[in-house]
């Protein structure tokens, strides 16, 4: 496998107040991978990879040292856009998050944002990333219809379309699967595992065997601190740290 | 909906048809070596055996990756777990084509053969037979071809005794002498019999993954079905 770094954490500290939520984090996101992080709630996963967006800076009293960057720019410099980062690096939540707008509206409303005009752009550009969230077919006939009448499955891969209209390169994933059954669920994997052919993925999980089943790579958390990280085939069947065995055996967490 | 995790079990298969068909191969040349009394060709068999082991932990590597990272349920955990058994059984196979190949190096220092082969050929193209047939039954998920694989076991029992029997009684009581070239003979008439052993147990895996049926130990009750 030829990895290609496309976002990286360097001695990433976060803090909540005087809390100290993230230890000297070093970790690599691949260009076309799916990486993982998985960990026991509270362990800073989830803080972790709201870093990713500058998600955290909206959250008051909280500090944040080290680097994280986006193709080698650093995403966090006074000159870079929280706007444009946040389009170039898309979110998908834990409960499906649609606007309380059409099923059409929820995509063009990135690209209006964007300043694009064109309504033939537009539409093909939802019918094509509607189409890329494999939601088309069972929404094609009514994209007039409110969002809020989706089931939550079909709710999550429309905010996976929403993403995608807006030509996101990475897609952070915060337990995407979290409040889906489990149909829903492997749809919503193998979408995962057909996106990252064009996109390069994050997914924090709670669901073990979810990191295994999507990721290339995965990374454990515990109390704030990387316990280790390497291919999700190793740390699966052959962890190197005791702690890690542990968790994934199911003998804590 | 098409899974990507059916991709992998499709790779999966095709890596125990591979190994299968070089698992023939060193059988079909261990016997040619023997026939010819080609030390050359049985030296191959030997050297190309690694390649056959490499294979049994590639599979086994693929298996457990498969069961660690895609917790398979029902007929793909029956797949996976009896490809890994399979792998085991082709290895020995394998092994087993090395024994004939090294009984092979004995009798090529003392040529001629003890006796023309009759009843050796008649158990090679047997072993070949069952060996290809159980893989065709595991990549076909034919369990009526694993059925016969099984049947055809007693003929491979009693071919050996056969080889066994002649041996013994024409050859070894007659003349003392005789026991240096007759002993490896025996030999590889056990080592044909126990591939043809491996191949039986490989069809009762194939049959326990389709069926979800356990058929092993109980090879006169499959024989009362397969006459019914």
């Amino acid at each position: 496998m030829d990895n290609k770094v496309k976002m990286q954490a360097k001695k990433v500290d976060f803090f909540y107040g005087k809390n100290q939520a993230l230890k000297n984090i070093n970790l690599d996101v691949y260009l076309n991978r799916v990486t993982a992080m998985i960990g026991p709630s509270g362990c800073g996963k989830s803080t972790f990879i709201r870093l990713f967006n500058r998600m955290n800076e909206l959250v008051p009293h909280t500090s944040l040292r080290g680097r994280i960057s986006l193709d080698g720019q650093d995403i966090n410099d006074p000159s870079v856009d929280a706007v444009d980062i946040r389009r170039r690096i898309g979110m998908v939540f834990q409960k499906p998050n649609p606007f309380p707008k059409s099923i059409f509206e929820n995509i063009s409303y990135g690209l209006k944002v964007n300043g694009i005009k064109d309504k033939a752009f537009i539409e093909q550009k939802v019918e094509d990333s509607l189409k890329k969230a494999v939601i088309w077919d069972e929404v094609k006939d009514r994209l007039g219809d409110s969002a809020l009448r989706l089931s939550g499955g079909q709710q999550q891969r429309l905010c996976i379309a929403r993403c995608l209209a807006v030509e996101t390169e990475v897609i952070l994933f915060d337990e995407p699967c979290a409040s889906l059954d489990p149909i829903s669920t492997a749809k919503i994997e193998e979408l995962i595992l057909e996106l990252k052919k064009d996109y390069s993925i994050v997914i924090v999980t709670h669901n073990m065997q979810q990191a295994a089943r999507v990721s290339d790579y995965t990374g454990f958390f515990l109390l704030g601190e990387l316990i280790e990280f390497g291919k999700t085939q190793d740390i699966f069947t052959a962890p190197k740290d005791k702690k890690t065995e542990a968790y994934i055996t199911g003998r804590f967490g | 909906m098409e899974r990507h995790f059916d991709t992998e079990l499709a790779d999966l298969k095709c890596g125990i048809l591979k190994m299968g068909d070089l698992v023939e191969e060193a059988i079909i040349d261990s016997v040619g070596a023997l026939k010819e009394l080609n030390k050359a060709r049985a030296e191959r068999v030997i050297t190309e055996d690694k390649v056959i082991d490499e294979c049994e932990l590639k599979i086994d590597e693929e298996c457990l990756d498969l069961l660690a990272l895609r917790q398979p349920m029902a007929v793909d955990l029956r797949f996976i777990t009896m490809a890994m058994k399979i792998s085991t059984d082709l290895e020995r196979m394998a092994d087993l084509a090395v024994d004939i190949s090294q009984r092979v190096l004995e009798l090529a220092d003392r040529p001629p053969l003890l006796k023309p082969l009759v009843d050796i050929p008649k158990l090679t193209l047997l072993a070949q037979r069952m060996t290809r047939d159980v893989i065709s039954s595991f990549i076909n998920k034919d369990v009526d071809l694993a059925r016969q694989v099984i049947l055809c076991d007693r003929e491979a029992d009693d071919l050996r005794n056969l080889v066994q029997q002649e041996l013994l009684h024409d050859y070894i009581s007659k003349n003392k002498a005789n026991i240096s070239r007759a002993i490896p003979l025996l030999l590889v008439a056990r080592h044909l019999e126990r591939i043809c052993d491996h191949a039986t147990n490989i069809a009762e895996d194939v049959i326990y993954m389709v069926e979800a049926k356990v058929v092993k130990h109980h090879i006169e009750k499959l024989g009362q079905e397969g006459q019914a």
